[in-house]
């Protein structure tokens, strides 16, 4: 059984459940009426949240989180803006100083997760076939597969995608949001929900800004419009300008967590 | 397409409430859904036949209720109407608008026999 959500699935993640049969309306003895609308119909009120469900499995990971002072990001960005580049990069400079862990969200492919046990690190690999987006309850049931360390970071890749990520929590204690200077500098504000739901935008590929057309102070000055708060990193993790900020970030934040 | 995800939940939804209120068949399903939501309703009408095909709620009717965007700005404390749901105050310009009504998205209520 699942020791997060308690569910019997011995793996990975199809949440539907089973139809519930009808009731069946026997005709085994002859009763002799017609048959006709004899049921009446009925107002149920139900006044519940489509999220509600991931919100309630979001939650269960966040206390198992929290009780095993594991630091989860859920990293999240469109297609190619270098969520795995960047994950290779900061496993190396800090697996050595505390434990971390990866789930990697993709709809096929064991792609990612192959190049992050390649630096020795445990990942685990959530193909979603035809969705958009991880949820909360496979998150849950990865968290039990891998098996992760006390005191640690837990990073999970998303799936590559500005839009539905953003509305699923998946008991992360920050969302991260990675943009890059490739992909035009507007996107905070065509893409405003995931912005928004982000406290942390990190600009990356910054060594290729002499090449294209990005402008970082337009993309910082969107960004803050539709979240005031969020912080921002520079950094470009292939060619590590600034990439100690990011890695001190979270040292910060996995040591600062464990002591709670 | 996560509506489609949503859709298997409200599914979900329904088939828990079947055995709680002891109903088999669900002919209307009402959604009420915010402004500032991040569902587009056109996706739920589009999804919502084939997310139902054969389940209890198969040829239900799909009643979306829009529920205006409001807020509320944290500078001129103005209650302000919201068209979507990072603007600014329509008022004095502050981006902290806390949002108060429309990012809802629920079931209200089913007809069912």
């Amino acid at each position: 059984m699942c020791g997060i959500c308690g569910c019997s699935q011995p793996g990975k993640i199809n949440n539907r459940l089973q139809p519930v049969n009808g009731r069946v309306h026997q005709h085994d003895n002859d009763h002799g009426h017609q048959h006709h609308d004899h049921e009446a119909e009925r107002l149920v009120k139900v006044e519940q949240d489509l999220l509600s469900k991931n919100n309630t499995y979001a939650e269960q990971n966040r206390a198992y989180f929290q009780q095993h002072n594991i630091f989860t990001l859920n990293l999240v960005s469109s297609p190619g803006a270098g969520k795995t580049t960047l994950l290779v990069e900061t496993i190396k400079v800090l697996k050595d100083r505390f434990p971390i862990a990866v789930i990697e969200g993709d709809q096929q492919t064991e792609h990612d997760a192959d190049r992050i046990r390649a630096t020795g690190v445990p990942a685990l690999q959530i193909n979603t076939g035809r969705a958009c987006h991880l949820d909360a309850h496979g998150i849950g049931h990865a968290i039990m597969e891998l098996g992760i360390k006390a005191n640690s970071l837990l990073a999970i890749e998303n799936v590559g995608n500005l839009v539905c990520p953003s509305s699923f929590d998946l008991g992360e204690a920050h969302k991260v949001v990675v943009l890059s200077v490739t992909e035009g500098d507007d996107k905070p504000l065509k893409y405003p929900d995931m912005f928004h739901a982000a406290d942390l935008m990190l600009i990356n590929k910054t060594d290729l800004l002499p090449y294209v057309d990005f402008d970082v102070e337009r993309c910082i000055n969107y960004a803050r419009q539709v979240n005031p708060d969020i912080q921002i990193i520079q950094l470009s993790s292939t060619k590590g300008d600034n990439f100690s900020v990011w890695t001190d970030w979270l040292a910060a934040h996995v040591k600062l967590e464990s002591h709670v | 397409m996560h509506e489609l995800s949503l859709l298997e939940n409200v599914r979900e939804i329904l088939e828990n409430h079947a055995v709680s209120q002891k109903f088999s068949k669900v002919t209307k399903v009402t959604l009420e859904i915010g402004k500032l939501s991040s569902v587009e309703p056109e996706a739920l009408r589009f999804g919502f036949d084939v997310v139902m095909k054969g389940s209890l709620a198969e040829n239900a009717e799909l009643i979306i209720s829009d529920i205006a965007g409001l807020g509320v700005c944290q500078q001129c404390s103005l209650q302000v109407e919201m068209e979507t749901s990072h603007e600014p105050c329509s008022h004095c310009g502050s981006p902290f608008v806390k949002v108060i009504q429309g990012a809802e998205m629920k079931i209200k209520d089913l007809i069912v026999i």
